[in-house]
């Protein structure tokens, strides 16, 4: 039986991390190191030895893994980015999700390809969850502003509710702006005419 | 229409579309453009191969890296557009300097300072058993790596052997340094010009000083969107030369420091900033700032043309420095990545000149000279000399490179010859 992958995580969402590490065990691999980046990456990469080193493409330190593309007298085992340089589609769901992958020292394809699968899914799956959660808090704070801007309507030109929210839309169309755009911009006059 | 998205690195020289999309030039040439901070180089060149970007501000020698096939990606990709030249400097530690100054006196007086000092230090280092001193740059394919180790190695200093050279993130340099996990860097703006504030590092050399003029960032496209969507390149490349135009005049450099102030892009201080962008570089703590006005040129001399000559020297040091295994065809290379037709087509629509030839001899004008623009008119050009005094001719690529006293070969000069005829 072939020994497991030895996989490094370099992500500073520690929640997702431990989500990705846990599906990375449960598909029979190792997890070697998990960081938040900073110093010496190339140093760690060599002390933990990995096979496959998953990074998170906000973490500016992807720059340092792709200087070890290259067999140098400090460098012995060099890196590859792990995408199939033909498969366009893999590359954009990576990009999509957000994650990278290099492989370490010629380690087979076939045998990384369903690391970088978990990876792509865990990712997506925590960009899923943000969206949502980013959705729900912005539609909160904007209907609360639009309800404040059609008070102050109501309030200054005596209109009726409803009245007062076609009033709010005509505007709003008119100007080309979006509905909570627009309140806002009414509440903060009102705030500072007050 | 779905806004462009174009992506930036927080650096002074991502100027040029800072300021095309803050001052109206991609409106005015009726493109949408919203601007994507990115942060890494890594980031933007996957991004634009997946078409999450449709163009991005990158390093002149990542294209030419890109479509050779030597960066991890190999992808490739087309520029025919510079957004600057020079930008950048080398610092070392307050420590490293200090012992430079101490090895040889008279080499660290006179500008341009060259690396004999540092050659003394390290040969005390080696004789001593220390480790070797460490070097950072921004990324392997950087124009801050072969500009770095052509200073080096015009001392006779070999940057495979006698430094350790490795990569660190621009906006970390400083606090590297700090650590002491680095002695010194070569970065763009304004990121030593804060070692310097914080009392560190000091200024060593100007990217201008090694190698006057020249090429730094480009903006860079996929060679589909480049030509499914032509017209909307073409309007994106006339707003940026106006932009660049813009950019580059004296007067407008404190407003160009203050819109790279804000977060969107660069996030760093206003008066920061404007050291560099106003030609005023802060060496050192203790000395008056060096007059520098040609340290950020945006594009008098020419400067948003994509120089075959640029593209072909820059694919010499990837050579140069063991970075290519196969024999390519030098100025074939270049002219499939660097499109200084496209550029013409577009500086035409707005009536702007541009200059008749694609290649020049770099390293042969020690001071202003003037170039012609192919519709009878000419144009102002800056020194182009290299800090050894060496020129480099463009037709004579597989030469310069066996002239080259210290280098890391790993194709053999006859196979090159070859591929050169």
């Amino acid at each position: 039986m072939q020994s497991p992958l030895r996989v490094m995580i370099i992500d500073e969402k520690a929640e997702r991390a431990a989500s990705l590490e846990a599906a990375l065990a449960e598909a029979g691999c190792d997890v070697v190191a998990r960081l938040v980046t900073r110093a010496d990456l190339q140093d760690k990469v060599n002390q933990a030895q990995p096979d496959v080193v998953i990074v998170d493409m906000e973490c500016p330190d992807r720059d340092v893994l792709e200087d070890m593309s290259r067999i140098t007298r400090h460098q012995p085992r060099p890196i590859v980015m792990f995408v199939d340089r033909s498969d366009s589609e893999s590359i954009r769901a990576a990009v999509q999700a957000g994650v990278s992958a290099y492989v370490v020292g010629g380690v087979q394809a076939e045998r990384v390809r369903p690391v970088l699968e978990v990876a792509i899914a865990r990712f997506n799956e925590f960009q899923s969850l943000r969206r949502e959660l980013e959705d729900a808090r912005s539609s909160l704070v904007e209907r609360k502003v639009i309800e404040r801007a059609k008070g102050i309507l109501m309030k200054h030109r005596g209109m009726a509710e409803d009245e007062a929210f076609r009033m709010l839309r005509k505007m709003a169309m008119d100007r080309k702006m979006r509905l909570a755009a627009l309140a806002r911009e009414i509440v903060a006059a009102a705030d500072l005419l007050q | 229409m779905k806004p462009l998205r174009l992506g930036i690195i927080p650096l002074s020289d991502c100027a040029v579309l800072a300021v095309a999309k803050e001052k109206g030039f991609f409106r005015r040439h009726g493109v949408e453009v919203t601007l994507s901070r990115e942060v890494s180089w890594a980031n933007v060149r996957d991004k634009v191969a997946a078409g999450a970007l449709d163009g991005a501000q990158m390093l002149a020698g990542m294209p030419l890296a890109a479509s050779v096939g030597i960066d991890p990606l190999a992808r490739p990709l087309i520029t025919a557009l510079s957004l600057d030249l020079n930008g950048n400097a080398v610092t070392v530690s307050t420590d490293l300097w200090k012992r430079m100054v101490r090895a040889d006196p008279e080499a660290t007086t006179k500008r341009p300072i060259g690396a004999g000092a540092l050659k003394k230090v390290i040969e005390e280092d080696r004789r001593s058993g220390r480790p070797l001193l460490r070097f950072a740059v921004v990324y392997p394919f950087a124009s801050h790596n072969y500009e770095l180790r052509y200073w080096l190695a015009a001392a006779g200093i070999d940057p495979e052997n006698d430094v350790r050279l490795v990569v660190v993130p621009p906006p970390r340099m400083v606090e590297y340094l700090e650590r002491e996990a680095i002695d010194g860097f070569c970065v763009g703006e304004p990121w030593s010009s804060l070692a310097v504030q914080h009392d560190l590092g000091r200024i060593v050399v100007t990217k201008y000083e090694i190698w006057n003029n020249s090429p730094e960032k480009v903006f860079a496209v996929s060679p589909a969107f480049a030509e499914e969507r032509a017209e909307e390149h073409r309007a994106l490349l006339r707003a940026l030369l106006e932009a660049a135009a813009w950019t580059d005049a004296a007067e407008n450099r404190a407003e160009v420091a203050r819109l790279l102030a804000d977060e969107r892009y660069v996030g760093a201080a206003e008066p920061l900033l404007r050291a560099s962008l106003s030609g005023r570089l802060l060496a050192s703590p203790d000395e008056a700032p060096l007059e520098l006005p040609d340290f950020h040129v945006f594009h008098r001399y020419a400067a948003s043309f994509p120089w075959i000559s640029h593209a072909a020297w820059l694919l010499l040091q990837m050579i140069r420095w063991g970075q290519m295994t196969e024999p390519i065809d030098v100025l074939a290379t270049a002219r499939s990545v660097y499109r200084p037709d496209l550029h013409r087509e577009a500086a035409r629509d707005i009536g702007l000149a541009a200059p008749a030839t694609d290649v020049k001899t770099e390293g042969a004008h020690a001071g202003a000279w003037s170039l012609a623009d192919g519709d009878g008119g000419t144009i102002a050009m800056g020194a182009d000399l290299f800090i050894d005094g060496r020129p480099f001719d463009p037709a004579k690529t597989v030469e310069y490179l066996a002239e080259s006293a210290v280098s890391d070969l790993r194709v053999s000069l006859d196979a090159l010859a070859a591929r050169n005829g």
